[in-house]
């Protein structure tokens, strides 16, 4: 199939950008998004243009590094994460936009790639478990209950993809770090440090300069590993109860 | 068919041989007290001088995470470095069917002993006995260790952990999460790691590659870095490095590592003294989603867990190979692995499941679209498991397996049968290094799937992530701290002869890549390079193929340093000149790979020699010859691309727990 | 946020309430409004509790509308760089664009019932009219273009209540699991259903001139 595309190009985090058009001809439907940008690349590069810059590694939905809005949707238009999108989605002639990740706490690298840092921040701020090397009890020592350990585990499926600020209106990171907070509130191991937790990452997420949520579920609905938006609700009950000490 | 001439790759002139090397670290005595002895004997370093000793870790993958986590944890002053925009993306989140561990929960006879005598045959004796025991008694530990921190293992309704079995053992020690365990595992690790960060023992270096390493008066005393995003050229410097930057499958341009997986870390550091180990033995996994066209950019793999229930089978008839499967009569379909091997079945392990897949395509019967010449691709076939356990039980068990496969393939595996193919999946070489993770560089340790110890010529399912936990939480911790106590050691200036080399010399190849501006793109040469491994240094290789790779691969070699095509400046985010560096690695490494796969004329586990086979096509090994470790050493080759006549050092293998035995699986 | 909305989610409804008594009669209606001013005597003045309600509602609204303004600039300041094509998010613009259309309707409505500033019907004016409560309504509501813009500010009242209720509860922390998450869903459309019907039915009744 042949395809239009209108890709954001910037030179460096200090640049300006726009919007450029590019023809891509003979895609085939098995490639998946980013081989068709390859495809592209390769053209650029025999033409002597710079390729564009995209983010990918695992290209096979886990690793969390890809991540592109497509056409106004993050990571397109299946649930699924960008490298495993696959050009049979698209249909021959359609003009696709491909644009970073908008968000002013994920800064513009270059062209599409945008520094996530943020998050490992938020994690740093409380997302763990203090367990030093060597101090861990008997793994049987605490049962947890399965469906504890099934909610915990839905959380923990979070990629760190970035997909859920990106489609927020609100910029928001609030189901990125309802899921890390989710996942440590549903185990036994995680109960010490439940209430410091949450009030740190949320301090920092304020501080990174993510908007703040108004509960609207576009982050839901973007997330490639399907994190349901009641992590928020948990994250939200968690918070109070800790400011209420 | 012992071959008693010259071998040929001496014979050809393409390595020679030195000293034998010898691991010296291990003490003596019976196996299972040794790691508690060398414990006990490595020095200990005083908390408070802990703070003054610097260690710089490579990668945060499990190897590199648990360890950098660990030892920020004890007090030192880490600097951990990754690729990727954040130490949680390591390739070890890919991993998806579970870890071992002889925890022997289910009482089913499970121990140390058996994990690590399967670990052993698994490896097709070729590895190193006292490292093997040491993960299998360390292995319990890092379930506890994951637990604590908060790994969402599988769990009964008891509340208990739940294990399965994997890759044909007969004990269930293998823990999972659902098919995400390597992701869970990581994010442990990284947790564990981050929270270091915050308590400032570790400082992260995001988006920073290495791309040489510092020795200095015979010492590892750091690496030069760049950073990715301003292209800025750094050095750094401790008083140890560690390496644990991963595998190198990506030799082979397809395979199911991930995209930016590289050897460059360790390709530096075998340049700078550290002798390469086994690095021909790969292991192919036979269950990926198959190759469906040229644009391909990497590999998917499918959980091992499949052939469970999935029955493999090819038609009779080479006719019949573009026909809709379902039309295919039972009669008229071979199920070759349950015809050749009666009592193992769809089961046998990876590298002849992979063999025999890769022998029927060749003969004309594979399925699927036609790839190059021949149709690259065998079935996957649950109509008899959707017939007796129902659609509903096969979807619980592997329903995303099969809408992954769907998604990427566009066909219903619940319909039609899924098509299977060969994929290079994990290297068992890698880095030498002796009991303590120690190169053959004091003060260079390798960690992970970048070192060569523990796997052999061949891994069992399950039990790469247990090797990376293992050496990055309890072996580095402790075995790292006897060198060490001997630091800190002088700080180097800036203009330390050892510094400035390496300095100038990614300078220089930073520039010269820029500067080239040749015809064809750094992605044409990685294909071609993979084309000529999987072809001639792939699932079977023989004398012939392997003289025609290293030839290609020098002609190659010599065209990338004149022809290639890096655009754009060095001093912002530049994935193609980030590509052409590791390219270039491979280039090299290829060579070696090659040298290694011809001078090793047996089959053991993963690297079958067509020469070497018993009559009935199954892998001969030749104990009396090559019972040993092959670790090359690099013999110089100044400029870019070149390097002269590696030399080859012999580590003799003893069996002293296990009884060597020929592998069977009929 | 969550606490103000729910003040006036509840509040809505006990005015809807109160307004279905229209259809019970002039007579119901009336005592019901002097009911209103007369509750929690001899304890409370006149009007008292009343005030109490009136010095809430204005306290929330005002909590209300800072806090939306203020999630509202902070998502602008998290999100400099507009996307070129995006999937419009119609959730948030509902909310923020029906919230100040909302908060227009009740200055308006004010305007209207409370300080009588506005009498729309020709036929029906003077004192008779704007001392008896169930007369001005009834007198107003015969306006078609008056109905008009009660019948779009409880439409935009639906769509705002149908988030903000679920909205709340995920706040609050009450939907920690899918069946949770489900109900609040429900109780949101359920309420936007019931406040819409209920608010109109006397309006549009007295539009069609089934109360007269
Ligand atoms: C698809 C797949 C499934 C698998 N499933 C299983 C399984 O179920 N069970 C099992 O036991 N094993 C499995 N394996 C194998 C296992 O995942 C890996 O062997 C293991 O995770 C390797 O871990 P590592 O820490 O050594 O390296 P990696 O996780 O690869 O980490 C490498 C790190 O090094 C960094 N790095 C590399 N080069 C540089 C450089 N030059 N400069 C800076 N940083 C650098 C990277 O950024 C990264 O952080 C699987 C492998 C694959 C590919
Ligand atoms: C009397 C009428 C109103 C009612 C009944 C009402 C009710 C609610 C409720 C229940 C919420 C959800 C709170 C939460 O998410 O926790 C909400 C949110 C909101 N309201 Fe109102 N509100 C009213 C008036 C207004 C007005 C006048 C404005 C405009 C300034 C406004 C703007 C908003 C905004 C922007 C939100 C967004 C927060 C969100 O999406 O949750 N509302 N409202
Ligand atoms: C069709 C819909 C409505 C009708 C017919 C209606 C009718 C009335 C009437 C008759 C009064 C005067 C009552 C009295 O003074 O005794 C009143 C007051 C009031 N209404 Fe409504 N109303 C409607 C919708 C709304 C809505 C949607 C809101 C809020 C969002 C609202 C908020 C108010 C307020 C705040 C007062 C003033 C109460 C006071 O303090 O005296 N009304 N309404
Ligand atoms: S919650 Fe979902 S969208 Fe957000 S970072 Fe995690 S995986 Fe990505
Ligand atoms: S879309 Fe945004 S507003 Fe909250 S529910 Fe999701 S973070
Ligand atoms: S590249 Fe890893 S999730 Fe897409």
């Amino acid at each position: 199939m042949n395809l239009t595309l209108k890709i954001w190009r910037q030179a460096g985090p200090r640049h300006p950008g726009e919007m450029v058009t590019y023809k891509v001809q003979d895609i085939s439907e098995d490639m998946s998004f980013l081989e068709m940008l390859d495809v592209l690349n390769e053209q650029l590069n025999a033409k002597g243009e710079e390729p564009i810059a995209f983010d990918s590694d695992c290209r096979e939905g886990i690793c969390g590094m890809c991540g592109l809005m497509i056409s106004g949707e993050a990571h397109g238009p299946e649930k699924t994460t960008t490298c495993q999108l696959h050009m049979r989605s698209f249909s021959d002639g359609e003009v696709i936009t491909v644009e970073p990740w908008r968000a002013n706490a994920f800064p513009v690298i270059k062209d599409l790639v945008v520094d996530r840092g943020a998050f490992d921040r938020i994690i740093q701020a409380g997302g763990y478990i203090s367990a030093n090397t060597g101090s861990a009890p008997d793994a049987h020592a605490v049962p947890v209950p399965k469906p504890n350990a099934d909610r915990a585990f839905v959380a923990a499926e979070c990629i760190g993809c970035g997909a859920c600020v990106a489609a927020c209106p609100n910029a928001s990171a609030m189901l990125f770090m309802g899921a890390k907070v989710t996942h440590l509130s549903e185990l036994p191991q995680g109960q010490p440090e439940r209430a410091a937790r949450v009030v740190s990452m949320v301090d920092q997420h304020d501080h990174e300069g993510f908007g703040g949520c108004t509960n609207v579920g576009a982050c839901s609905q973007a997330c490639p590993k399907g994190i349901p938006q009641d992590v928020i609700s948990t994250l939200n009950k968690d918070l109070r109860a800790a400011l209420r000490g | 068919m012992t071959d008693t001439t010259v071998n040929a790759g001496i014979a050809h002139g393409l390595y020679t041989e030195g000293e034998p090397v010898a691991d010296t670290k291990a003490p003596a005595g019976p196996i299972a007290g040794k790691w508690t002895q060398r414990k006990f004997d490595a020095a200990l370093v005083n908390p408070a001088n802990r703070r003054k000793l610097d260690v710089i870790i490579v990668g945060t993958g499990l190897a590199g995470g648990s360890a950098a986590a660990t030892l920020g944890e004890a007090g030192y002053n880490v600097k951990v470095f990754c690729f990727q925009d954040s130490p949680r993306r390591a390739h070890s989140i890919a991993a998806q069917g579970g870890i071992n561990a002889a925890k022997n929960y289910k009482e089913d006879g499970d121990s140390t002993y058996r994990l690590f005598y399967d670990t052993v045959k698994g490896g097709d004796y070729r590895s190193r006995e006292t490292n093997v025991y040491r993960l299998a008694e360390v292995s319990a530990n890092i379930i506890d260790q994951c637990v604590a921190q908060g790994v969402p293992f599988a769990r009964e309704y008891g509340g208990l952990l739940d294990n399965r079995s994997f890759g044909g053992v007969q004990v269930s020690r293998t823990f999972y999460a659902r098919g995400q365990t390597g992701q869970q595992l990581l994010i442990g690790a990284y947790q564990a790691l981050e929270r270091q960060v915050a308590a400032k023992t570790v400082k992260q270096y995001t988006r920073h590659e290495m791309l040489e390493l510092v020795v200095a008066d015979g010492r590892a005393r750091g690496i030069i870095v760049r950073d990715l995003v301003t292209g800025e050229i750094e050095t750094h410097f401790a008083d140890a490095v560690v390496l644990a930057s991963g595998g190198y499958g990506n030799v082979f341009f397809l395979s199911t590592n991930a995209m930016g997986s590289n050897v460059t870390a360790s390709w530096r550091a075998h340049r700078k003294g550290a002798y390469m180990a086994n690095p021909c033995y790969t292991q192919i996994h036979p269950t990926c989603i198959p190759v469906s066209g040229e644009h391909q950019s990497k590999l998917t793999l499918m959980s091992e867990s499949l052939r469970n229930d999935g029955r493999i089978w090819v038609p009779k008839n080479r006719d019949d190979c573009d026909k809709d499967p379902r039309q295919i009569p039972e009669e008229d379909r071979d199920y070759y692995l349950e015809r050749i091997y009666p009592s193992f079945g769809n089961l046998v392990p990876r590298d002849i499941a992979s063999r025999q897949a890769k022998n029927v395509c060749d003969e004309g019967r594979g399925v699927g679209p036609v790839v190059g010449d021949f149709r690259r691709g065998v079935y996957l076939d649950f109509a008899d498991a959707i017939a007796r356990l129902g659609k509903d039980a096969v979807e619980a068990k592997y329903g995303n397996l099969f809408d992954m496969y769907a998604r990427i393939t566009g066909e219903n595996p619940y319909e039609v049968p899924m098509r299977i193919y060969p994929a290079v999946h994990y290297v068992m070489g890698g880095l030498w290094v002796d009991y303590d993770l120690q190169s053959t560089i004091p003060g260079l340790f390798v960690t992970g799937e970048a070192n060569f110890s523990d796997h052999g010529a061949n891994r069992l399912g399950a039990s790469a992530l247990m090797q990376g936990l293992a050496d990055g939480y309890f072996v580095l911790p402790n075995t790292i701290r006897d060198y060490l106590a001997k630091g800190p050691f002088e700080a180097l200036a800036d203009d330390h002869p050892a510094v400035a080399e390496a300095r100038g010399r990614v300078e220089q190849r930073t520039a010269r890549l820029l500067q080239i501006q040749g015809e064809r793109s750094v992605d044409s040469f990685h294909r071609e390079l993979g084309n000529i491994m999987w072809e001639y240094c792939g699932m079977e290789r023989s004398e012939e193929g392997l003289l025609k790779a290293i030839d290609l691969i020098r002609g190659l070699r010599e065209e990338f340093w004149r022809n290639v095509r890096v655009l754009g400046s060095g001093d912002t985010l530049n994935q193609s000149l980030e590509k052409a560096g590791r390219v270039a690695d491979f280039l090299e490494l290829g060579e070696l790979m090659c040298i290694d796969a011809l001078h090793r004329r047996e089959s053991c586990g993963g690297h079958f020699r067509a020469e070497s086979q018993t009559e009935d096509g199954e892998a001969l090994r030749h104990d009396d010859e090559f019972l040993y470790v092959a670790a090359w050493e690099f013999s110089g080759g100044d400029g870019d691309g070149e390097m002269s006549t590696p030399v080859l050092h012999k580590e003799d293998l003893v069996y002293e727990a296990i009884e060597l035995k020929q592998r069977s699986y009929k | 946020m969550a606490g103000t909305g729910l003040v006036f989610a509840g509040y809505v409804l006990l005015h809807m309430y109160g307004n279905l008594k229209m259809l019970a009669g002039e007579e119901a209606f009336n005592t019901y409004a002097e009911h209103l001013r007369t509750i929690g005597e001899p304890m409370l003045p006149r009007s008292g509790l009343l005030w109490v309600i009136r010095v809430v509602l204005v306290l929330s609204l005002v909590g209300h509308a800072y806090a939306a303004f203020a999630l509202w600039s902070r998502a602008g300041n998290a999100r400099r760089t507009k996307y070129a094509a995006a999937k419009s998010a119609m959730r948030t613009a509902w909310m923020r664009w029906g919230g100040v259309f909302l908060l227009v309707f009740i200055a308006w409505h004010l305007l209207h019932f409370t300080f009588l500033k506005i009498s729309p019907n020709p036929d029906k004016q003077g004192p008779n009219v704007t001392q008896n409560p169930y007369e001005l309504v009834v007198a107003s509501f015969q306006v078609p273009w008056m109905t008009l813009i009660y019948v779009l500010a409880m439409v935009a009242l639906a769509f705002h209540l149908a988030h903000g209720v679920f909205s709340a509860q995920q706040t609050l922390g009450w939907t920690m699991t899918p069946h949770a998450y489900r109900r609040a869903k429900a109780v949101g459309y359920a309420t936007a259903a019931v406040v819409v019907v209920g608010f109109l039915i006397p309006p549009l009744s007295i539009l069609f001139g089934l109360i007269k």
